[in-house]
């Protein structure tokens, strides 16, 4: 499959700060890839470097295979994070602008549809909900049929139906063929969308790969858990670890039944007692020592 | 209650100190006002009567005459005679005067203001050897003469503020990063306000010119294509320099702070309200680096005299330099979001 984008190392500094820390990565066409990490952990920076609204430091990002530039433009399109559109004008002719912008324009009606959009094309859009808001942006993102999307915590702030909503829409758009860079600090969201993700703190890629192979290249085993206060000190000898965010003590475990006969002799009560599979927060607290969405 | 109000309170001060720029243009700008003011029009013997002088040198020699040495008269050095003559016949000159032989002096019988400079004269030449020649022609009322001028100041806070603090708030608000990530280029966004405000201010100018002149008889000597033309090229120098100023710019108030600096000289300096004529010398050079000043030069030119676009060719050179300076200079310090 080919490359469509690749980002060389870039370095983004600020006064006093180092925002984005040698990040390289390569996404391949037609996939979803994204990028993990809590708030301040430079992904958008990062993609925002990527997408040339912010210069670099140093680095190189480079789309098939070229220097990223009017041509790149030309045939991505982008969702920010946070971004105003332009005062007293409708739905649809926000999007007239937008795909007047470009050379190549997609149909209007179909995005407007594709994005259930129909019924508020012709509203003001300063009236809209956050996620009728989310979806004209993604909408504005789709205007000139672009080969590659960027997402950029596109779900952010939204409830959870609005947000699986979302989903459902971003996989039409990679049914598509079109390739997905998505920014998200929410793990289900990556674990659903994403081929592949990097996961991001202090402005460095410190694991990628797809979620699943992530997980069962660091997870050979499941967690129990157990309600702190069930446990007390009751734990001599078992390998554990206190979440405090969660009040629960986990214990990784590659032989459950083993691990339940200790625990039925150590502790009293285990009707509170869950098993479950690693996730990447639980990658993510692993890597980095804190959690997700500090 | 007091509790809220004074968190608020406290929160908007400290926003507003921070702000340094904001806050430097708040005290700056009335305090550079104040002193601009009172250099123009600090002198409290402000003469009466305007008299003009033809001649060669740059100064009236107070020791030539004895009429020149007349408390509460202006006199004011000049050289072309047809534009003397025309300033005497609009009532700008009270009298106009030439020592050189054949001494001459021309006065309007229609001014008042004439009629009494001209009794002046008489005293000191009570010989009758400076001739007099009377020019006819009606006082140039002072609704025609301004009707420019507040035309002009309305395009002079439409295309500034109007351009110059919108894109600001495009830039604070993050829709010009959203624009930066499609094929748009500076120069064409730069261009598309231009010609945006361009025919919103013009279509809004003839509106108002017709209205005004339908209502109050304007008087209008030249054509109105040359108008037009001249309108046009100061509408789009005016847009640009509000471009420079906003090129950068991302808080609100230091926009409103830099364009109130730019403006209100402009609306003072210009000739807007009155003429410079026998204003200070650095008045009048410093109203040439202004566009407002040749715009209305060149309006006033075709709407009293009857000037064509040839005579005020000055005035439009000026004019398209301006633009094209702002423009490219806009394009290229332009930023899209901030810093």
């Amino acid at each position: 499959m080919a490359i469509v984008l690749e980002a060389r190392r870039l370095v983004k500094r600020y006064p006093g700060v180092l925002a984005v820390d040698g990040v390289s990565f390569a996404v391949a066409e037609g996939s979803c890839f994204g990028l993990l990490g809590p708030n301040g952990a430079g992904k958008t920076t990062t993609v925002e470097i990527i997408e040339g609204v912010t210069p670099a430091t140093s680095g190189e990002v480079r789309y098939f295979g070229e220097p990223a530039g009017r041509r790149f433009r030309e045939e991505s399109g982008i969702q920010f994070q946070h971004t105003a559109l332009q005062d007293f004008l409708t739905v649809r002719e926000t999007l007239e602008l937008f795909r007047s912008l470009y050379d190549r324009g997609a149909d209007l009606d179909e995005i407007i549809d594709e994005c259930s959009l129909g019924d508020l094309q012709h509203r003001d859009n300063r009236a809209l909900s956050g996620g009728q808001r989310q979806r004209l942006l993604l909408a504005v993102a789709l205007v000139n049929a672009p080969r590659l999307v960027f997402l950029d915590e596109p779900t952010t702030g939204l409830d959870p139906q609005a947000r699986r909503n979302f989903w459902a829409l971003v996989e039409r758009i990679r049914e598509r063929g079109t390739t997905v860079v998505l920014t998200t600090h929410y793990m289900e969201e990556a674990e659903i969308l994403c081929d592949e993700i990097a996961i991001m703190d202090a402005g460095r890629i410190v694991a990628q790969g797809s979620p699943r192979s992530l997980l069962e290249s660091h997870y050979p085993n499941v967690l129990i858990e157990l309600p702190v206060e069930d446990v007390r000190d009751a734990l001599g000898g078992i390998e554990h670890r206190v979440v405090e965010a969660r009040g629960v003590v986990e214990i990784p475990t590659t032989d459950v039944n083993e691990s339940l006969r200790q625990l039925a002799s150590q502790v009293h009560g285990l009707n509170r007692l869950r098993i479950r599979q690693p996730n990447l927060e639980d990658l993510f607290l692993d890597l980095t020592g804190h959690s997700l969405r500090a | 209650m007091l509790k809220r109000i004074w968190a608020v309170f406290r929160a908007r001060n400290l926003e507003f100190v921070r702000d340094r720029g904001t806050l430097g243009w708040n005290v700056l700008l009335p305090f550079v006002l104040m002193i601009g003011l009172y250099f123009i029009f600090g002198d409290t013997s402000r003469p009466q009567y305007t008299v003009g002088v033809l001649q060669q040198a740059d100064t009236v020699d107070e020791t030539a005459h004895p009429f020149l040495a007349t408390r509460y008269v202006r006199f004011v050095p000049l050289h072309d005679e047809d534009e003397a003559v025309r300033k005497v016949a609009h009532h700008e000159l009270d009298l106009l005067l030439r020592l050189e032989p054949p001494a001459q002096y021309w006065v309007n019988p229609g001014s008042p203001k004439g009629y009494f400079v001209e009794l002046a004269l008489r005293e000191t030449d009570p010989e009758g050897r400076i001739v007099k020649a009377e020019i006819e022609g009606e006082a140039l009322r002072y609704v025609d003469w301004v009707l420019p001028g507040i035309l002009g100041m309305n395009m002079m806070f439409s295309c500034l503020f109007g351009v110059g603090y919108v894109v600001v708030r495009y830039r604070k608000n993050g829709f010009l990063k959203r624009l930066r990530a499609t094929p748009l280029t500076p120069l064409e966004f730069v261009l598309a306000q231009v010609a945006s405000r361009f025919v919103l201010i013009i279509a809004i100018t003839i509106a108002v010119f017709a209205g005004t002149a339908w209502l109050l008889d304007i008087r209008m000597e030249g054509s109105y294509w040359a108008l037009l033309a001249v309108a046009s090229l100061g509408a789009v120098c005016l847009i640009a320099m509000g471009l420079v100023v906003a090129a950068r710019v991302t808080s609100e108030e230091l926009a409103g702070g830099l364009l109130n600096l730019v403006t209100w000289p402009m609306m003072l300096l210009s000739g807007v309200w009155f003429p410079l004529e026998g204003a200070s010398r650095w008045v009048i050079d410093l109203s040439k680096v202004f566009p407002l000043t040749w715009m209305l030069e060149a309006a006033r030119a075709i709407m009293l005299d009857g000037a064509g676009l040839a005579d005020v060719g000055v005035d439009l050179a000026v004019l398209t330099a301006m633009s094209a300076v702002f423009l490219v200079l806009g394009a290229a310090i332009f930023r899209w979001r901030p810093r």
